[in-house]
């Protein structure tokens, strides 16, 4: 496999503050890798890097095997890119607009982008300024998705749009992994991610903190077991990587670690499992375990959520 | 807690009874005052200064009655100065007060519209464009609040400039630079910028586009200028189709008329009642010329970097090539006119000391020389183009393609360049076929369409530094404005004060041979042609350098 996207210790400060602080990447080519981070990670200052809109102040950044910056053009001819805050002009259609992004980029497919404004549902023949926010993003989403490019960079493409559309868009960037396309998909949505991407980076306050498959990621965290036995467990406390234990009776539930998943399990059927149900965890906890100390300094219970 | 209950479900049904389309002005007005603490105040700062230092030299300038009636031989008799300044009130005992009437009141007239037609579009249909209207209105605020509240800002900034020009002049102790005049002085500029913003209340009614709200209503601000012009230099009726026309007609210091300002003032508040009419015709977010559906695929040129940048200039170029040739036209068949006055005596003083001119070339030189500096304004907006792409986020979809920067900024630059130059040719046809209707003499369109040619370095160089801000210091892009805004206060004032040399040579128009008063020369012409490219290449240099701004 070759690299598509690969970054290491990227630095972008903007005045005092610093948007990249160290940032590692990589991306390899036919995967569909997910970007996850909250607002002001430096998710969309990642991307407009790679795309030569930013400079680097510092850390090597290579895309399709060229510098972004030097040579944006040629590179831009393999790449397609859907902002998060899609601009249109006021004045041209959005056909007119997905024809001329796609001209500038090297031509599209008619074809294509007939089959992509059918299933998208929308309007060529609006006006820029009458659009709504998902009607703009899917003018983004017709222009890049039509376009016979071997990369895709989509910073957060179906924030506006409804669950309909959503789906959608899943099928096609499903048929773009099949065609042996890359992409990156920057998002805040975890089920979409789960849903399409082999792999997942993390980043926060400007770093990548995780990266990874999701199954790779789940072994760094814990599994929720909620059992029922014949005899009274004891001594369970006692384990490594056990968290949150709480005994009913009968009954008892706890958070092991990943790597303990297996001793836990050994010990607990000693007593007799009766029932069992274990719950790999959520991408949402992932999240929380790494936000978790952000969102507890704004007064959300943490612990509760994540040793659910 | 119940009594405050009560209180809140019975509010709503007293205010239902008044007539609540008016909820919510009083707060609405406020944040209005405060948006605009700064901005507006800059405005009438620039206004009055310009003003009152004007009024405070001229007892420098003029000590004499002799020089001032020297001075009003030179405004009254010379049909070029006419058309820039007015009809003239007072040149028969041409005192101080009758000065600033002549030499100010028609001119500084523009910048309190202008100031007016921004202020009311940035508070109406910017704010439904953006979608903030949205936020404001799902709120307790009644449908006529956002328009009442303008309004009233706009009257408040109207109100306040009168008021401080009339103390600032009358404060001088100038003899003749009364109190009674300049109250007037100051409700003439009060009472003109109330037209305008009456006029800029209904075009926002009309477009959902905040930048042709204040387009259309900044073309009838231009209307009004030449209508006075054209009617001041030919002492017609037709300056009394202007608003600027009935703002002169008042004629401060010299007859202190109050009833035209009445009739303009009547003539806003109908402005005013007509745009609440119109805004009940329309949506929210709407304008009452409703939004055509276009093409559903691009053509082949859009795909283009010339294309692309054309078809976002288009509208633009189209609108400004038709004014321009309007005005070019009206000026040049004024010529007929300007003969006429060739028997004075003062007049033919001023041809031989130009030297080897007709008194109809020196008037179409002064008009050509301004009308090329009109050019440039849009060469300008055309230049800054690029910025308003970049800060719109639109730019990093066009950069994220193969375009690169270079050829993205080069095909704006062109379109300013030569676009510009394409407009100066067309107000040269315009300008040179209406002289030559008038005169007869069909030699003059080619000499004019030369003559307005030899200005196109002068745009060149503007546009360069506003490219040159825009590689460099994206923003202060704002600068280009600047050297027009100088460029006009020197064509304009240049001949008026005795300005000394070296602030005359920083604007690039004069170092344009003015023909066809003067001989052609083109070494100067290609001094600035290179001072451009210079510009226009740093500008190249640091675009390629900086980052993109977006968001």
């Amino acid at each position: 496999m070759t690299t598509a996207i690969s970054v290491s210790g990227l630095v972008k400060t903007f005045g005092k503050t610093v948007a990249l602080d160290g940032l590692d990447l990589r991306v390899e080519t036919g995967e569909v890798h997910g970007y996850l981070g909250p607002n002001g990670a430096g998710k969309t200052t990642t991307l407009r890097i790679l795309l030569g809109l930013l400079r680097a102040d510092r850390g090597q950044v290579s895309l399709l095997g060229g510098d972004p910056w030097s040579d944006a053009v040629r590179l831009h001819r393999r790449l397609a890119y859907v902002p998060g805050d899609v601009n249109l002009w006021p004045n041209l259609t959005g056909g007119e607009a997905i024809d001329l992004l796609g001209r500038l980029r090297g031509g599209l497919d008619k074809r294509r982008r007939a089959e992509l404004l059918e299933r998208f549902d929308l309007d060529p023949t609006k006006k820029g300024r009458t659009y709504s926010k998902g009607n703009r993003q899917k003018v983004a989403l017709v222009a890049a998705l039509a376009s016979g490019v071997e990369l895709l960079l989509l910073d957060e493409p179906t924030a506006g749009l409804d669950p309909l559309m959503e789906v959608v868009f899943q099928d096609f960037i499903r048929e773009a992994k099949a065609a042996g396309k890359t992409v990156l998909l920057s998002s805040h949505i975890l089920a979409q991610v789960e849903k399409l991407c082999d792999k997942i980076s993390i980043v926060r306050l400007g770093k990548v903190v995780q990266s990874g498959t999701l199954s790779d990621l789940r072994h760094l965290t814990r599994t929720s077991i909620d059992a029922e036995t014949t005899q009274p467990t004891a001594g369970l406390d006692q384990l490594p990587g056990v968290h949150d234990l709480i005994v009913e009776d009968h009954r008892v539930r706890f958070a092991v670690d990943g790597e303990h998943l297996d001793g836990a399990v050994r010990a607990l059927s000693q007593f007799g499992i009766r029932s069992l149900t274990s719950q790999p965890p959520t991408l949402e906890e992932l999240m929380l375990r790494h936000y978790g100390d952000e969102l507890r300094g704004n007064g959300v219970a943490v612990d509760a959520e994540v040793s659910r | 807690m119940t009594t405050a209950v009560a209180t809140s479900a019975a509010a709503p049904t007293r205010n239902a009874a008044r007539g609540n389309a008016l909820t919510g002005t009083g707060t609405l007005l406020r944040f209005i005052l405060r948006q605009d603490r700064i901005r507006v105040p800059a405005w009438l700062a620039g206004i009055i200064l310009v003003q009152v230092s004007g009024a405070a030299s001229y007892p420098d300038l003029y000590p004499t009655e002799a020089d001032r009636m020297g001075q009003a031989a030179v405004m009254g008799d010379n049909p070029a100065i006419r058309a820039m300044t007015g009809p003239g009130h007072g040149l028969e005992n041409y005192t101080y007060g009758a000065m600033m009437t002549n030499e100010y009141l028609g001119f500084m007239v523009i910048f309190v519209a202008l100031m007016s037609v921004l202020m009311v579009v940035r508070h109406t249909r910017t704010e439904e464009e953006t979608g903030r209207a949205e936020l404001v209105r799902a709120n307790v605020v009644g449908r006529y609040a956002p328009l009442t509240a303008a309004l009233v800002a706009v009257t408040i900034a109207n109100v306040v400039l009168g008021l401080l020009t009339a103390l600032g002049m009358g404060s001088l102790g100038i003899e003749t630079i009364d109190w009674p005049g300049s109250f007037m002085f100051g409700a003439a500029y009060a009472v003109v910028g109330l037209v305008f913003a009456g006029i800029a209340a209904v075009t926002v009614q009309l477009t959902g586009f905040g930048r042709a709200a204040s387009g259309m209503a900044g073309a009838l601000i231009g209307v009004a200028y030449a209508l006075r012009a054209i009617g001041d230099v030919g002492d017609t009726a037709l300056s009394w189709l202007s608003p600027i026309g009935w703002a002169q007609a008042s004629a401060p210091y010299v007859d202190n008329n109050w009833w035209p300002l009445g009739l303009a003032l009547a003539f806003a508040v109908v402005l005013g009642l007509a745009a609440f009419l119109l805004s009940d015709r329309r949506d929210l977010g709407a304008g009452l010329w409703a939004e055509r559906t276009g093409a559903a695929t691009g053509s082949v040129f859009l795909g283009t970097p010339t294309g692309f940048a054309w078809r976002l200039q288009r509208s633009g170029v189209i609108w400004w090539s038709a004014a321009m040739f309007l005005f070019g036209m009206a000026y040049g068949s004024a010529v007929n006119v300007i003969e006429t006055y060739a028997g004075n005596e003062a007049v033919q003083e001023i041809v031989r000391s130009i030297g080897g001119a007709t008194l109809t070339e020196s008037w179409l030189a002064m008009v050509i020389s301004l009308l090329s500096i009109v050019c440039t304004i849009f060469a300008i907006i055309a230049a800054l183009r690029p910025r308003r792409e970049e800060t719109a986020g639109r730019a990093e979809s066009v950069l994220a393609t193969a375009m690169s920067r270079s050829r993205w900024l080069a095909s704006h630059v062109a379109t300013a360049m030569l676009g510009g130059v394409g407009l100066l040719l067309i107000t040269g046809v315009g300008l040179g076929a209406g002289a030559a209707a008038g005169s007869g003499d069909a030699g003059l369109l080619l000499q004019v369409v030369g003559a307005i040619l030899t200005y196109a370095p002068a745009l060149w160089v503007t546009v360069g530094l506003a490219v040159a801000g825009f590689g460099i210091a994206p923003r202060a892009t704002g600068l280009a404005w600047a050297l027009i805004v100088y460029a006009v206060l020197v064509v304009y004032l240049g001949g008026l004060l005795d300005l000394p040399g070296w602030m005359l040579d920083v604007s690039p128009y004069t170092h344009i041979p003015r023909t066809p008063v003067e001989d052609f020369a083109v070494l100067p012409l290609l001094i600035l042609t290179v001072i451009a490219a210079g510009l226009t290449a740093v500008g190249f240099a640091g675009f390629r350098r900086r980052d993109l701004e977006t968001g």
